[in-house]
């Protein structure tokens, strides 16, 4: 499957977040690499998304959707901000 | 049923089909009249779901074809094993309904008070966001120069090509063509590469502010190429759609 980029889940990270999203600044955990939420590596994958570092490659974030409730795993981020 | 406004969520809404127009034999603009739109910007998407009888839906995200203030418009191209374009750049007419949600993005926007020079790079139906950020640029006067590069398989796929046509005034539309050109063509041909992106692109030291927008090779490339030109990186905007034409 062909990666996307942050732009592209601005919609599931608003259901998540209650907020637009794809312009906040993100710090990866893995090799501190900084860009906002829209430059990020995105694979889209029913039923959520996967969320890429695009300079190492780590996991940042993982979305997903179930019962109309989205659930989302920040755990490969250093910081998120707003 | 009465409707609220909830702060900071995105509901769902049925739209009315206004109109669609073929801006090519594979892409239609499609016209619609939410019942509750709060205006958008230049650059940002919706969300279209379709749900079948069966209760199976599908999602897919659109780029806003129109500029802000304008009714609100989605241009689509058509892919044969899509599983939204087809119905929608097909089988949509005017007078149905839509189901959608949005505007959507707050990054890859465009407003006057971003300035330019612009450089807008677009690949196939990569232009849509552009060209709503082109007619935003027009209506609301703005003083940015802007620069349209837009990479196409052929003329007769070109989306928009009157309106791009006659762009004066501080904007300047050119094109390559990738895989067939007309008889006569003295435009570009081939893939955009850094040669091109050299020849057409604003110098770095004019500042520019650059979006892009296309399939994700072409966005890499572009992008790569801009930062080669010394593009500051935070100084060029991407949006990328993956391998096809659509998202």
């Amino acid at each position: 499957m062909d990666a996307l980029d942050g732009n592209a889940i601005g919609g599931l990270l608003i259901d998540a977040f209650g907020t637009e999203m794809t312009a906040a600044a993100t710090t990866c955990a893995t090799c501190d690499a900084s860009r906002p939420v829209a430059e990020l590596v995105v694979y889209r994958r029913a039923p959520g998304a996967v969320v890429r570092c695009r300079t190492c490659g780590a996991v940042l974030m993982v979305l997903v959707t179930r019962d109309g409730t989205t659930s989302v795993d920040l755990s490969g981020l250093a910081r998120i901000d707003r | 049923m009465e409707r609220t406004a909830i702060h900071g969520r995105l509901t769902w809404q049925v739209a009315k089909v206004v109109s669609v127009d073929w801006e090519t034999a594979s892409v239609a603009t499609i016209e619609l009249d939410p019942p509750s739109w709060t205006g958008h910007q230049a650059g940002q998407h919706l969300d279209v779901r379709l749900t079948a009888e069966d209760g199976y839906s599908a999602e897919r995200s659109y780029s806003i074809a129109s500029a802000p203030g304008e009714p609100l418009a989605i241009t689509v191209e058509r892919l044969e094993d899509g599983e939204v374009s087809p119905y929608l750049a097909g089988e949509l007419r005017p007078g149905d309904e839509l189901e959608l949600r949005g505007p959507i993005g707050g990054y890859f926007v465009w407003g006057p008070d971003d300035g330019g020079p612009l450089m807008l790079l677009a690949g196939g139906s990569g232009v849509v966001p552009l060209r709503s950020m082109l007619r935003h640029r027009l209506s609301t006067g703005s003083d940015a120069q802007a620069r349209l590069l837009y990479s196409s398989r052929g003329w007769e796929d070109v989306i928009y090509r009157d309106e791009l046509g006659q762009y004066r005034d501080g904007a300047r539309v050119c094109y390559t063509l990738t895989r067939s050109q007309p008889t006569g063509w003295t435009g570009h041909t081939g893939r955009i590469d850094s040669a091109l992106l050299a020849e057409v692109a604003w110098p770095a030291a004019a500042n520019p502010l650059a979006y892009i927008c296309g399939p994700t090779s072409f966005v890499e490339t572009a992008a790569a190429g801009l930062v080669e030109l010394g593009y500051p990186p935070q100084r060029v905007k991407t949006e990328r759609f993956g391998a096809t034409g659509g998202r």
